[in-house]
Formats: structure tokens, sequence, C-alpha cells
């Protein structure tokens, strides 16, 4: 029986009140792929992010992690997250943090190692709150990973970062491809997105917009281009955030 | 970091070994925050003090108040704490990371719930030996113990579920402004003073509150007796609170 996609989402729909923060949400994410989710601001990216971390329920749609529930003890056991926000407790030290990550697994990569190689070792016993922001991140992509997963989810994982930490933690994603990792980010950085993903999902008002391959997408634009081009600008006056008031602009251009 | 294998092989720890995992790190971050010692310990103990020497003065003496600072102790630390806790955890997305690691949800609340009963346990038994040096003898009765015992499991049960409720639904600004205030009520609403010292007027309405039974449970004990009813009233608080937590509370802000 073939493996299950990692990530599959089917017509997903979420409101908050009158606002649609999925309005029919479809994309597939590959096996052992980097798949790249770009949208503006309140495109729905973390709505989708904590839909397939359980915290929040779809009102419709289905959506299935490792061909399984979000939640379900097989998924959590086999996804790493790394959150846009923070995610530690004020007063955890980075590796006390880590630690306690690996104490979650019966195998994880051991949190010295990890400490190592991702440079944390000059702020390990630092206080979380009192780390830079790319000092974070890096402890949140170390975190993320130490629990040896085959679908990780990055939301935004170098905001924040200076080039170097940039550069360093887009090797970091690299080899988690290289070694079978599937791999789901979003992004604002459009040179991010082109150099890292197999595949560009363009999200916007809670649907897909346009994806396809990076080449795809770049044959006749640049990325930010196409990104332009196809989500709305949110300083527009007239922009409406519900989703029945804007045409649908679903194009398909690659594989889905 | 090209030493590093990432090949994927995903296998959770035991269930024990998570909760465990979780209840030891949270105890310590809790027993690391100055403010939550302020709570659990420097203020029961001032208490003590001050009943050695004024209590028989004010009609609380050193055999009413021992039993009922180790009520408050327990008050403070499973709802106090805890909702603060929680309410920041919360808004600072550790539940939003929590949520996606095999912990999960149960596993979640039953690491709380080891973390605030070894607070609570290691509190306790801070107190009784500082109220017997200040020279509380509790009476003690075998029969006692039992229902006093059941009243602290699900007067601990109850007021952590109390905790989840508040700091599950309210922003943390609020839960920690509410839990204060709360504390506060608390103290003076079954956890410090006999029920049988209020006004006629208030004694029924404060007969029903958790505290209250906690409270008499406790002095109950101290006195040797065994008293039942508490158990009965922490028992529908629990589930009560149960059924409030579960139906009010959001794992982000």
């Amino acid at each position: 029986m073939p493996e299950p996609e990692p990530l599959v989402i089917d017509d997903l729909h979420v409101a908050f009140g009158p606002v649609n923060a999925l309005d029919g949400l479809t994309l597939t994410a590959r096996r052992a792929e980097i798949t790249a989710i770009l949208g503006p601001n309140g495109a729905g990216k973390t709505t989708m992010m904590r839909c397939c971390t359980s915290l929040i329920r779809p009102d419709s749609g289905s959506l299935s992690v490792l061909g399984h529930e979000p939640g379900s003890p097989q998924a959590a056991e086999a996804t790493g997250l790394m959150p846009q926000s923070a995610g530690a407790w004020v007063n955890i030290k980075a590796g006390e943090l880590l630690h306690y990550m690996a104490g979650m697994y019966a195998d994880p990569i051991d949190p010295e190692l990890l400490i190592d190689a991702l440079g944390i070792r000059s702020f390990a016993r630092t206080t979380y709150r009192r780390l830079s922001g790319g000092q974070q991140q890096s402890v949140n992509l170390a975190a993320a990973i130490i629990g040896r997963p085959r679908l990780v989810f990055l939301d935004e994982p170098t905001a924040g970062m200076d080039p170097h930490a940039r550069h360093h933690t887009w090797d970091v994603i690299e080899e988690l491809r290289r070694d079978g990792v599937s791999v789901v980010l979003t992004s604002h950085a459009m040179d991010e997105a082109a150099r890292l993903a197999d595949h560009i999902w363009i999200v916007d008002q809670g649907r897909v917009a346009i994806h396809g391959g990076v080449a795809e997408l770049t044959a006749e634009a640049s990325l930010e281009d196409v990104f332009l081009a196809h989500t709305s600008d949110r300083a527009d006056a007239s922009f409406q955030p519900s989703s029945d008031q804007t045409p649908s602009r679903q194009t398909s251009t690659g594989r889905s | 970091m090209s030493a590093l294998d990432l090949h994927p092989a995903p296998r959770a720890a035991s269930p024990a070994a998570r909760i465990r995992n979780h209840g030891l790190t949270e105890a310590r971050l809790v027993m690391r925050n100055g403010e939550q010692l302020v709570l659990a310990l420097v203020v029961p103990i001032a208490i003590l003090v001050a009943g050695k020497y004024v209590g028989d003065r004010v009609g609380l003496p050193l055999s009413m108040l021992g039993p009922s600072v180790l009520a408050l102790a327990i008050w403070s630390t499973c709802f106090t704490s805890q909702a603060i806790q929680t309410g920041f955890e919360r808004r600072y997305g550790v539940l939003e990371r929590l949520a996606a690691t095999p912990l999960g949800r149960n596993g979640l609340l039953a690491g709380k719930a080891l973390a605030y009963s070894l607070i609570s346990a290691l509190q306790v038994v801070i107190l009784v030996v500082v109220a017997v040096i200040l020279g509380w003898r509790p009476v003690g009765s075998a029969l006692a113990w039992l229902p006093m015992l059941l009243s602290v499991i699900l007067g601990m049960s109850s007021f952590s579920l109390f905790a989840l409720a508040l700091s599950g639904s309210l922003k943390a600004e609020v839960t920690l402004a509410s839990a204060n205030l709360i504390y506060l009520l608390g103290l003076a609403g079954g956890v410090m003073w006999p029920l049988k010292d209020y006004p006629s007027g208030v004694r029924t309405v404060v007969a029903l509150l958790p505290t209250t039974a906690l409270g008499e449970s406790l002095r109950a004990w101290g006195d040797g007796v065994a008293v039942w009813w508490p158990v009965l009233s922490l028992a529908l608080w629990t589930v009560v609170l149960g059924l409030v937590a579960r139906k009010v509370f959001r794992w982000v802000s």
C-alpha cells in the first residue's frame, strides 16, 4: 500500500464570525519535498497550520496529516512544529526547553548535538525570553526537528533572523529534505521560497490563488510579481474580508 | 549541520515518561518564579507566625490556623498559581507548541496535575513543620484521615479545573488580575475562617463554596473529627468545573 502524502487538504472552510479565514483551501504537500505556502497577512496560513495541529477544528472539508486525523497520536508523534509565536515559557532556558522537548520522544536527536549544530551553545543557558528573535527561531527550529519527524511545519522560520542565520537555517531545511523529511513552510520572503521550495502555493483570502513549481511560476515574471498579481492588497481601502465579495482566482499552473 | 542524521524515525516516549517529563519541568519553572513562591510559602508562613502571637486575641488560635493555612496553600497553588501560569503559557504560544507534540491534551492535563500536586505536597510538608514548630498540635484520628485526604485530592482537582476554565477563556492579563482577586475572595470565603463564625445571612452561600469545603475538612481533621459533606461538595464541584473547563477552554488566545 503506497504511503499517503504527508499533507492533504481538501476544501477546508474555517470562519471566525463574519470573516472567512479559510474559504475552500485545497492543497497537497508531497513526501520529502519542501512545500512553501505564501500569502499576505491574514491570508489564512496560520489558521491552516493550526488546523493541521488540531488547535482549530474546521467548519467543513477534510484534512489528512501523514494519513491520519490532525491531533491523533500517530500524527502528533511524527510531526514537528515551529510556531510563529514564541512558543516557550518565559523563564525556561534555551537548552532546558530542548531537553524538555527531547523528553517527549523515545529516540530523539541528542539535544546537545542540535545545540552545537544550530549554533545555540553560546545562549543555551540563557532564559528564552532574553534571546533575540533570531536566536529564539533557532531554538524553535531545533525543537521542531528534535523528535525525528516525518513532517515539519515551519511558520515563517527565518523571520527576525540576520542573513547569516537565515542561510544557516536554509541549509538545515535543505538537509531535512535530503534526509527524507517533508517540510511545509510559510513565508513572506520570496527569495526564501524561490531558493527552497519544490512547490509553491500562493494563498489569498483563505483559498489557493495559484500554485506550481518555482520554474513554472516564474517563467514570465518574478515570484514577487506573481505574488502581487494574485493576492489582495490589505492597504487597499476597497478590500473586503468576506470572500464572497471577491472574485475566485483558483488557478492551477502546475501539478496539484 | 552535516554531522546530524535527520532521517525520519519518530517514536513517542511512553505516556508515563511524557507526563513525568512535563510535570517535573513545569514544577521546576513554577518554583523558579519568585511571585509564586510568595503566594506559596511566604504568605502562609506569615499568617502562621502572626497567628502564634495574636491569633488567640482575634479568635483564630493556632489549632484553627494550622489546618486553615494548609487549605490556603492548596488554594493558592492549584488555583491562583496554575491559572496565572496557564494564562501566560497560552499567551506565549506554549500550548500551541505542546499541542503538536506527543504529549497531547490529556498528557498536558495530567502533567499539570502532577506539577501542582508535587508543589502542593511540598508546601504542605513545609507548612506542617513550621506550624508544629510554632506550637500547633493536631489532634489526629485514624477515622478523620480518609475524608480529609479525599477532600484534598478533590480540592486540588476542582481548583485546578477552575484555573484552567479561567485561564483558557480570558486574556493573560485579565486572568492575572482575576486570579489574584478570586484568591482573596476564597481566602475570605471559607478557606481561613470556620463556617460557624460567618453571619447567618451569608453562611448558606459560604457553605456552598469549594474553598469552604476544603477548609472545613482540614479543620475537622485537625480536631480529630471525620466529616463527609465536604467530600460530596468537592466531588460535585469537580464535575461541574470539569464540564465548564471542557466547554470554555481554548488552547490559543
